[in-house]
């Protein structure tokens, strides 16, 4: 239960500082608390939305529709298996049935050691690759019972912690505009003119 | 095998012209090492030397497209923008979810350098001031080599203040989403983009162009859109028109997944390639799985009404696949062979859309609903004739009148062309019938067949009085 650190704070700014208006930076903030706890608490929404002058109503309002937000812990790795068409007509109904015998739950549960979450998820952009899944949103290709297995293995046995974070991390690259090179937001309402550029002549 | 790299695991190469995959063979294409070595920034700089209506102009005449779903020319779209209104803004769609799909990732995380001169080119050419890159919220790669592009660009001064030292200033805002489909629909990533949950706007205004983000002139494009860009900024219009027919020139990526032998995704020569070469040329996928014979298959994305061997020799034209009852959407398609439980596969789909509904619309967020509920039943063996009929009057209160589908010779019927009439704001409503409807009209003899064969006791006989 935590509002952000003030690390996060920092980094919270500079984002809000991006958009002409700061509420344009609720999503990513949501994400920060995300990574910050593992799930969304109650008073990071709090925080957020005085960090971009919104009610905490309305961050849950926006927070909730989203389905990669979670407002309770979940395992360490999200284990997301597909399961529309594509990866259903190869056989992705029969991975959810393996996964689920070999973690002991059924989709939308998480292992009594808190290890493992296990989702239905819907097409995830690798259509060719199927069945596939993501583990905290990192891609596991033409998925069989026997791969599956060493994967979580793997997850279990902590060799792949250098590849996968703990679930609330998604990327573990973040933009960030250097203050001598960034044009900066201003709110619409003072921007009245054309772009300096759109003077009928090239800008070269 | 051929033309498959180990390091872009979905993507097969071919020898045909490339437009914005030419630079994937590099395991390091998404450095800004390799995409200086490689011709990159070259078109910024061949735009910036001249003055932006002119490049309006020579993106307008190259009919460029937009690979997102509707196909709406990319030059046609900046100018709907209302004369003397700032600032306006470009909104990049990158949230890549339609069933089936996927290209925009792979542009993203294979050449991420490419996405950025696109959106440069865009917003020095229709005077955007800022510039929005919304990906995908479960697409960790993709943002990690967006970001580090960007920061490496900026550094460069590719990015950001005063752009190659010229009077062009633009920032490029990296912003990611949280998991919802219909945040592809423009005016739901607008208010994605505003910090609300992701759902579509009221029309009119039809276009964002007119009022979007913060009820400014927005231009919403497609990564791909936007990824043709430098190619076409290089090797001028004359060169990307000479490539593909008139209507549809250029190239577009294509994903082809299900029962193939070689899934995978192609650049594909526009208007020319048919689906038969396609599904069955050995420079793309090669045929059916196991030799089976084909049985239906998706032609553009899970919303797209379905075809089947009759409509083989359809090439990838927007105008000639509507006249067939369906559409090109976002390039991709799904096979299904002879083995295909047809409608449990409808079934995939359908939850999908129901599933994704924002819940703004009554026929969609209920009529969705209930068509997967049905549909479940049916495939469950516990289905009724009568519920084959309820499907159809869901999804004619979703979509009003025929709905687009295929002609089939065998069963003597005729196409009804695209698109649909809907009585909803998005498409998501009607696409959560498309997979029915194409279903039904086309085997319907496999819903019967799972009816006739119910040994459940019918519902109306359950605690009968007397």
């Amino acid at each position: 239960m935590a509002r952000l650190t003030e690390d996060n704070v920092r980094l919270a700014k500079e984002i809000i500082g991006r958009y002409p208006r700061p509420r344009s930076a609720t999503i990513p903030l949501l994400h920060l608390a995300q990574q910050q706890d593992g799930y969304v608490t109650n008073d990071a929404m709090v925080h957020i939305g005085e960090l971009v002058g919104a009610t905490s109503a309305e961050v849950y309002g926006t927070a909730s529709f989203y389905e990669m937000f979670k407002f309770e812990p979940v395992g360490k790795y999200l284990v997301n298996i597909c399961g529309t068409m594509s990866c259903a007509l190869m056989g992705s109904e029969e991975l959810m049935h393996h996964a689920e015998h070999k973690l002991g739950v059924k989709a939308g549960g998480t292992t009594s050691d808190g290890m493992f979450t296990l989702e239905h998820a819907e097409c995830q952009a690798a259509c060719t690759e199927a069945p596939c899944l993501q583990v905290n949103y990192r891609y596991r290709f033409r998925v069989t019972p026997e791969s599956f297995d060493s994967l979580i293995d793997d997850l279990s046995a902590g060799r792949l912690t250098s590849e996968i974070p703990d679930h609330g991390t998604v990327a573990k690259v973040r933009q960030h505009i250097p203050a001598d090179r960034g044009v900066g937001a201003v709110p619409p309402e003072s921007v009245t003119e054309a772009p300096a550029w759109l003077d009928g002549k090239a800008a070269l | 095998m051929s033309g498959t790299y180990a390091h872009a695991p979905g993507f097969i190469a071919g020898d045909r012209p490339k437009i914005v995959t030419s630079r994937f063979e590099y395991e390091d294409s998404y450095t800004l090492q390799r995409y200086l070595a490689t011709d990159g920034y070259q078109g910024l700089r061949a735009a910036l030397g001249r003055a932006a209506n002119e490049v309006h102009d020579e993106v307008k005449s190259a009919t460029v497209l937009g690979r997102g779903g509707a196909g709406f020319p990319a030059g046609t779209k900046w100018g709907l923008t209302p004369q003397g209104v700032y600032p306006r803004y470009l909104v990049v769609n990158g949230d890549e979810s339609e069933p089936g799909t996927y290209k925009d990732r792979l542009l993203m995380e294979r050449d991420p350098h490419q996405l950025i001169e696109g959106c440069l080119i865009a917003c020095y050419a229709a005077g955007l001031s800022q510039c929005f890159l919304y990906i995908r919220g479960e697409m960790a790669l993709a943002q990690e080599r967006v970001a580090a592009a960007l920061n490496d660009a900026y550094a460069a001064g590719y990015v950001g203040k005063n752009i190659l030292g010229s009077k062009f200033s633009v920032d490029i805002v990296l912003h990611w989403g949280a998991g919802a489909y219909v945040v592809g629909e423009e005016t739901a990533l607008i208010e994605s983009l505003e910090g609300n949950r992701g759902m579509p706007r009221l029309k009119p205004p039809y276009f964002p162009a007119a009022i979007g983000l913060y009820g400014q002139p927005t231009i919403v494009n497609n990564v791909e859109t936007l990824a043709n860009l430098p190619w076409l900024m290089l090797n001028g219009a004359e060169a990307y028109t000479a490539i593909g027919t008139k209507t549809s020139p250029g190239t577009r990526m294509v994903a082809v997944s299900g029962h193939v032998n070689r899934p995978g995704v192609y650049e594909i020569i526009n208007g020319i390639t048919t689906f038969r070469d396609l599904l069955y040329k050995e420079e793309f996928c090669g045929g059916i799985r196991n030799g089976n014979k084909l049985k239906a298959f998706v032609p553009g994305g899970g919303s797209a009404p379905w075809f089947t061997e009759d409509q083989l020799d359809v090439a990838f034209e927007g105008p000639q696949a509507g006249a067939a009852g369906s559409m090109l959407g976002s390039g991709a398609v799904m096979v299904m062979d002879e083995t295909t439980d047809i409608p449990a596969a409808a079934l995939t789909l359908t939850r999908f859309y129901a599933h994704e509904s924002c819940g703004k619309c009554t026929p969609c967020r209920e009529g969705g609903t209930w068509l997967e509920r049905i549909l479940s039943r049916v495939v469950d063996g516990k289905g009724t004739m009568a519920d084959l009929d309820q499907l159809i009057e869901v999804g004619t209160s979703i979509c009003p009148g025929d709905f687009p589908h295929a002609s089939n010779e065998k069963l003597g019927i005729s196409a009804v062309p695209f698109p649909y009439k809907m009585n909803t704001i998005c498409f998501v409503g009607p696409s959560a019938y498309a997979p029915v409807n194409s279903a039904l009209v086309l085997f319907r003899e496999e819903f019967e067949a799972k009816i006739v064969k119910r040994n459940t006791i019918p519902v109306t006989a359950v605690g009968a009085a007397s």
